[in-house]
């Protein structure tokens, strides 16, 4: 039994996943024929001219995992929100505070969430465009494109990858 | 209706499209009858020759508690020196250090169990060789364990006057051979070609765009992960579970994990139906798990989509509801569906933290641990809730004034007084637990430790009492979820919890195959007009009941001093 459920098992499928994306290893994503990260992995970006991922409470590190595990009531924890929420007013001038989404100052689960909402990739959208020297309009667009929509168009929310995103930003 | 809402209601109907199935073959499968898996019968013949096994001997209840007590403490004994050793053995490629023992203690246990608390985090506190030969063996051989324990009481139910119950080894096996390994080399492969690594390959170390170099840990984790979720134990390949983006890295592979997890429970209800040819018994059964399921989860997505009303204070809309420790991939929804299903059916795995979804979220979450038996995890879901449907017979009885019967057979003091002694262990464990640790905490007990308990809690106030409160509860449900900002990697919690485990896993088996196997040598009465149905919508509300008193008298004054609290500090 040990043999079959813990040797042969996995190996029956580390080999058929040869033929997967990314061979069982992982798909990684490269821009400029480097390899810049992994699709399904977050990371970090503090440079304005970029979009920005969400807070994470293990600095984006994959080398681990995790969230900040904070209560829903606790007073540093909350200190913590409020703190963000000024650090995007100042990044961002001109945003109203009712329009920032959740996920802009809450930390992810797991500490490498990849994905934003369009509303929070839009809402960044001014600023990168006035330091960029870009028409918002092409932002847009560019987030437009870069959204993938609910599985099958009917279930679960709309997401856009960060990563790839900054990647498409970098190429216009 | 949002797309996040029809998700959820996707997977549920998808989980019952499989389930209903998959319970009849169940039911062939262990009745002997013939099914297109018979191809593997040569398969099972070398593994039984192998072990020197001889399927067509006949056990009674005794028996078989014997042979399953005796093979589970042959695995505590091999995967405890494993643990302890595996910084010397091969497959290692991040060169991760050995486990203590008493965190090496209750890591096995926790597995044996069908648990998964997990006090360490997978990337760093073990081996590739130790996450298969220990982790993943463990996933597969504990749910066959509670398959194959209801599988004795299926068959004490059906016959009228029995003592032979079949052979364990041959329940064991088949549920390994026939059950588990085929339904986990689909859903391997779904999370395998979505992204989910399946290779031998280390930690990746890259640069990222704007210059870090930072650490991707890898592994054979495909194959895991769909023994975690459909032999319900839990125990993630990565600290963050199915939060982590490879071990979880879209919507499908989250409806299927959420599946995965669901399908045997459920089927097994079913299974129960078709076996001993009471369908309509099976149908109460499962309505009552449903309407349990139903009363956690509606509050569970309110909460969770309204958002955090400290952060809304501050001016957030939280269009997207709460989003602390959740992933925008899944979104609230999802998220809180899951926190349901994996506390109802004792998986305890994860797709956004629980320690910072809402307080009457975590009420939920606690309370379905409590009962335990809204499905339930793979097998000793069903034994719990037979334990409460002897305690509704015994009551219903008193109430009518009649002997009570369940499947023409009498049930007498020494059966309510076993399903009484494990009904009340659970709440027994939970509270003596908690109360130990509250007080060690509150009286600065201990203060010379390596982790004093001072340091133990992540949170505050009402908060912190409701982490000490989840993790015995998780313990004691064989549940393993955690509020995981308790640093619970210490002496204290390992061996505490561990013996937590051990006693809340054994005496819950042992006590529903001894009932029914008591109850079937006894005599068989025909039903009469005077006979107490158990197959009707009334005796359904009845044991639903009976699940409620006890859970609500024995645990009110402890959420009352943990989640209502808090809601009330908050709202």
């Amino acid at each position: 039994m040990v043999l079959l459920t813990a040797g042969i098992y996995p190996l029956l499928i580390a080999g058929i996943s040869k033929l997967a994306p990314g061979k069982g290893d992982g798909v990684t994503v490269t821009n400029k024929g480097k390899v810049v990260g992994y699709a399904n992995v977050g990371q970090q970006f503090t440079d304005d001219k970029y979009f920005q991922g969400r807070p994470s409470a293990v600095g984006y590190n994959a080398a681990g995992s995790g969230g900040s595990n904070k209560g829903p009531s606790n007073g540093d924890y909350l200190k913590v929100v409020q703190e963000r929420i000024d650090t995007f007013l100042a990044h961002n001038p001109g945003v109203k505070k009712e329009n920032i989404p959740a996920e802009l100052v809450t930390a992810s689960g797991s500490g490498l969430d990849p994905h934003l909402s369009p509303a929070a990739a839009l809402l960044q959208v001014p600023r990168i465009a006035k330091l960029r020297n870009l028409p918002e309009n092409k932002l847009n667009e560019l987030v437009k494109e870069n959204t993938k929509g609910p599985l099958l168009g009917m279930f679960g929310p709309s997401t856009v990858n960060v990563l790839r995103l900054n990647i498409a930003l970098d190429n216009l | 209706m949002n797309t996040e809402l029809l998700g959820v209601i996707a997977t549920y109907a998808l989980t019952l499209i499989i389930a209903i199935p998959l319970g009849r073959y169940i039911a062939k499968v262990f009745k002997g009858e013939k099914t297109w898996m018979d191809f593997l019968a040569p398969l099972e013949r070398l593994i039984y020759r192998i072990s020197g096994i001889n399927p067509k001997e006949e056990m009674n209840w005794k028996q078989h508690l014997k042979a399953l007590l005796t093979i589970n403490l042959i695995w505590f004994v091999y995967g405890f020196f494993l643990l302890i050793f595996q910084d010397k053995l091969p497959l290692n490629p991040d060169g991760n250090p050995a486990q203590t023992p008493d965190l090496a203690f209750n890591t096995v246990i926790s597995f044996l169990v069908n648990c998964n608390l997990q006090h360490y985090s997978g990337e760093s506190g073990l081996t590739y060789l130790t996450q298969l030969f220990v982790i993943t063996f463990l996933q597969f051989l504990s749910a066959a364990t509670g398959i194959a324990a209801l599988i004795v009481v299926f068959k004490a139910l059906k016959d009228k006057t029995v003592t032979q119950l079949g052979n364990f080894w041959e329940f064991f096996v088949k549920t390994n051979t026939r059950l588990l390994l085929p339904v986990c080399l689909v859903i391997a492969l779904i999370l395998s070609f979505n992204g989910t690594p399946a290779s031998y390959a280390g930690k990746d170390a890259i640069v990222t765009m704007q210059g870090d170099t930072v650490g991707v840990s890898r592994g054979p984790a495909a194959s895991m992960i769909a023994i975690k979720h459909l032999g319900t134990n839990g125990g993630g390949w990565f600290g963050a579970n199915s939060i982590h983006p490879l071990e979880n890295p879209n919507y499908l592979t989250n409806m299927t994990e959420a599946i995965a997890q669901t399908i045997i429970p459920v089927a097994m209800i079913f299974a129960l139906g078709f076996f001993i040819r009471r369908k309509k018994f099976a149908y109460v059964i499962f309505g009552v798990m449903t309407a349990g399921m139903l009363l956690l989860l509606i509050p569970t997505i309110i909460q969770e989509t309204g958002g955090n009303p400290a952060i809304a204070r501050m001016g957030i809309l939280q269009s997207t509801g709460a989003m602390e420790g959740k992933e925008v991939r899944f979104g609230p929804t999802a998220t809180a569906y899951w926190s349901t299903i994996t506390t109802i059916i004792s998986t305890g795995s994860i797709n956004g933290f629980h320690d910072s979804t809402m307080p009457l979220t975590g009420m939920m979450q606690l309370v379905a641990m409590m009962t335990n038996c809204f499905y339930g995890g793979c097998g000793v879901g069903i034994l719990n809730y037979f334990v409460f449907i002897i305690i509704a017979v015994f009551i219903s009885g008193l109430m009518v004034g009649r002997t009570p019967e369940f499947m023409g057979h009498k049930v007498e003091a020494r059966e309510v007084k076993i399903a009484a002694l494990v009904a009340l262990l659970h709440p027994f464990l939970i509270l003596a637990g908690t109360a130990l640790s509250s007080f060690a905490v509150a009286h600065g007990w201990g203060a010379g430790w390596a982790t004093p308990p001072g340091n133990w809690l992540n949170n505050p106030g009402y908060h912190g009492f409701s982490e000490m409160l989840y993790e015995y509860t998780s313990a004691a449900a064989n549940n393993g979820s955690g509020f995981e900002g308790l640093t619970d990697n210490n002496i204290f919690w390992n061996v505490s919890t561990g013996f937590v485990l051990i006693l809340s896993r054994f005496l819950p088996i042992i006590g529903p195959v001894a009932i029914a196997g008591l109850l079937a040598q006894k005599k068989y009465i025909p039903g009469s007009a005077g006979t107490l149905k158990t197959d009707t919508a009334t005796f359904g509300v009845m044991t639903f009941a009976v699940i409620v008193i006890i859970a609500a008298l024995a645990f009110f004054p402890s959420l009352a001093l943990g989640p209502i609290a808090e809601y009330f500090s908050l709202y």
